[in-house]
């Protein structure tokens, strides 16, 4: 039997100072080696499921946890927050907030938390040599952490908690300040770090790409879990629609081509390749092309 | 009129990197537009000589008749209004009203018309129920929407948008859209930097793309849409039905929903 390195079983949470939970009721399961992307609109826990899984709920923001959280087999309760960050790793929303202003260049700020560690000098400096090499910003090295542009910034936090080479990888949209290719590039460091083993929770809006890379898609509406499955399944629900969830354009142009009675097939497309697939079934003068 | 006017401006910061490199460009008084391009290629430095908050190294920004180097930047805000990327670089009150208030109060307009102003923007972005809510009390999407607020209460001829709809879900994107939309029939000029190519292709008729201080491509939507090639250069890509459009071999650029349906309803039907 595969183990769960994730385990959150009837998780209700309430911050400090607010009336209703942020969360409520969560049960999930995430095998190690599994990618789970995690959607949902505005305000539906996102953030705070992040929290939960690397500790930060409740160890540093307080309020009321019941239910259980456990990591690698260790409940969160019994654990503290600096044991906890050596199994999970969190890189934040918003990148201003994670970097540590205590550091003068990138290089210094990537080895941050190895230093808190006491990892040794040379293992540490060829550690972060490695991590920035991964993420393509080693020409950062030199500059100011507070120089950098958002896209910049995020790719430096991501790379913080890479170095540190935690089982779980928790990432609250790490690409919202990126361009499309920037995108790409650290969709695909994520994906060659889930197949290597890396266990991988990932909040995102870009459906196209959680079609593409998640082995299960969770929605999360008003704190609760809302659907979870396959991607194909979860992504082309009309439920997403009815309750303000973004979706993909082709999931969105096929569903009214569907009622003009110009989608054959049962299922709808939730990517590229899906799309060309469904429209030229059948149909000789829509030659689809390679890309 | 209000045209913006940019000749052969060159601008670097003081450590020296060259962020604009000779651009030239004219948009109209009541054109929409949005810059796309990489992350560093100068999109944000463009914008920010509109409202003076840079002056040119070389070249020149106009505002109308206004040359910006001849303006203070309080004079250049009854003009050009400017959301920042990040919400949190702009907003200081104590609460929403307050915060979207402050705005048209600088700018000398009276009490009454303050009181108005306030009321539209606050109307238009969705938040007259959160008058009294302090800021930081919001959520960060919600607070980026008081940015826009605050900024629609000057009424200025320019409305600048960086990044709007970055970390905002399907409802609040639409929202943001539909202030566009809004702006857009007040006979507004927008200007919009975004990275989110499918909110540009159905929200903007002309897209300017910039790469490494330059503008790379700069006309109708669907033409500059279209051209994959040159748009990878700056690390772009089509919007998702233009791309599906092309592969499905559309003979068109199609870059919304409609457009996209009625070619495959013409293709299908003329076979």
């Amino acid at each position: 039997m595969i183990m769960a390195i994730i385990n959150l079983q009837n998780v209700t949470y309430k911050y400090p100072l607010t009336d209703s939970p942020a969360l409520t009721n969560i049960n999930l399961q995430v095998n190690e080696g599994e990618f789970v992307a995690v959607i949902g609109p505005n305000g539906a826990g996102k953030s705070t499921l992040c929290y939960a899984i690397a500790g930060f709920v409740p160890h540093f923001f307080k309020g009321e946890l019941t239910g259980i959280v456990a990591v690698a087999g260790v409940e969160s309760h019994q654990s503290s927050l600096h044991e906890w960050v050596l199994n999970v790793g969190l890189a934040f929303q918003n990148p201003f907030n994670q970097i540590s202003g205590a550091k003068y260049t990138v290089f210094e700020e990537i080895a941050f938390g190895l230093e808190n560690i006491g990892v040794p000098r040379d293992e540490m400096k060829s550690r972060v040599t490695d991590a920035m090499k991964l993420t393509s910003i080693s020409d950062l090295a030199d500059r100011s952490p507070y120089s950098l542009s958002g896209g910049q910034q995020q790719r430096v936090a991501l790379t913080s908690i890479l170095v540190m080479q935690p089982k779980v990888l928790v990432l609250d949209e790490p690409t919202s300040q990126m361009d499309p290719i920037g995108t790409r590039e650290v969709f695909g460091v994520i994906r060659k770090l889930s197949e290597k083993g890396m266990t991988v929770v990932m909040v995102e809006h870009k459906v196209e790409w959680i079609a593409n890379f998640a082995d299960r898609v969770l929605a999360l509406h008003e704190g609760k879990i809302l659907l979870a499955g396959k991607p194909g399944d979860v992504l082309t629900s009309h439920l997403l629609t009815d309750k303000g969830f973004g979706i993909s354009r082709y999931t969105s142009v096929a569903r009214k081509a569907k009622e003009m009675g110009l989608w054959k097939k049962d299922g709808l497309p939730v990517t590229l390749d899906e799309a060309v697939e469904g429209f030229s079934q059948g149909r000789e003068n829509l030659a689809p092309t390679q890309k | 009129m209000m045209n913006i006017e940019i000749s052969n401006l060159y601008f670097s910061y003081p450590a020296g990197v060259q962020a604009l490199r000779g651009i030239s460009l004219t948009i109209d008084s009541g054109e929409q537009v949005a810059i796309v391009g990489q992350n560093g290629a100068g999109k944000t430095t463009l914008v920010k000589h509109l409202n003076g908050l840079l002056q040119p190294t070389s070249g020149c920004v106009r505002i109308g008749e206004w040359d910006t180097q001849a303006q203070s930047v309080a004079k250049l805000a009854r003009r050009v209004g400017y959301v920042f990327q990040n919400p949190d670089e702009q907003l200081f009150s104590k609460n929403v009203g307050t915060e979207v208030a402050f705005g048209p109060k600088n700018l000398g307009y009276t009490g009454g018309q303050v009181q108005a102003l306030v009321k539209d923007a606050l109307g238009l972005t969705e938040l007259s129920h959160k008058t009294e809510t302090n800021p930081y009390d919001l959520s960060p999407t919600w607070r980026k929407m008081v940015a826009l607020a605050s900024v629609i209460a000057m009424d200025t001829d320019v409305v600048i948008f960086d990044e709007p709809t970055t970390g905002q879900d399907a409802a609040n994107i639409a929202r943001i859209a539909n202030v566009i939309k809004t702006l857009r029939e007040r006979g507004k000029t927008v200007i919009t930097i975004t990275h989110d190519i499918d909110f540009c292709a159905e929200n903007f008729e002309r897209v300017i793309t910039m790469s490494q201080g330059q503008v790379l491509l700069d006309g109708k939507a669907n033409d500059v849409l279209g051209q994959a090639e040159i748009l990878a250069t700056t690390y772009v890509e089509p919007p998702q039905l233009t791309r599906l459009g092309k592969r499905l071999g559309f003979k068109e650029t199609v870059r919304n929903e409609q457009e996209f349906l009625a070619v495959l309803k013409n293709t299908i039907a003329t076979r």
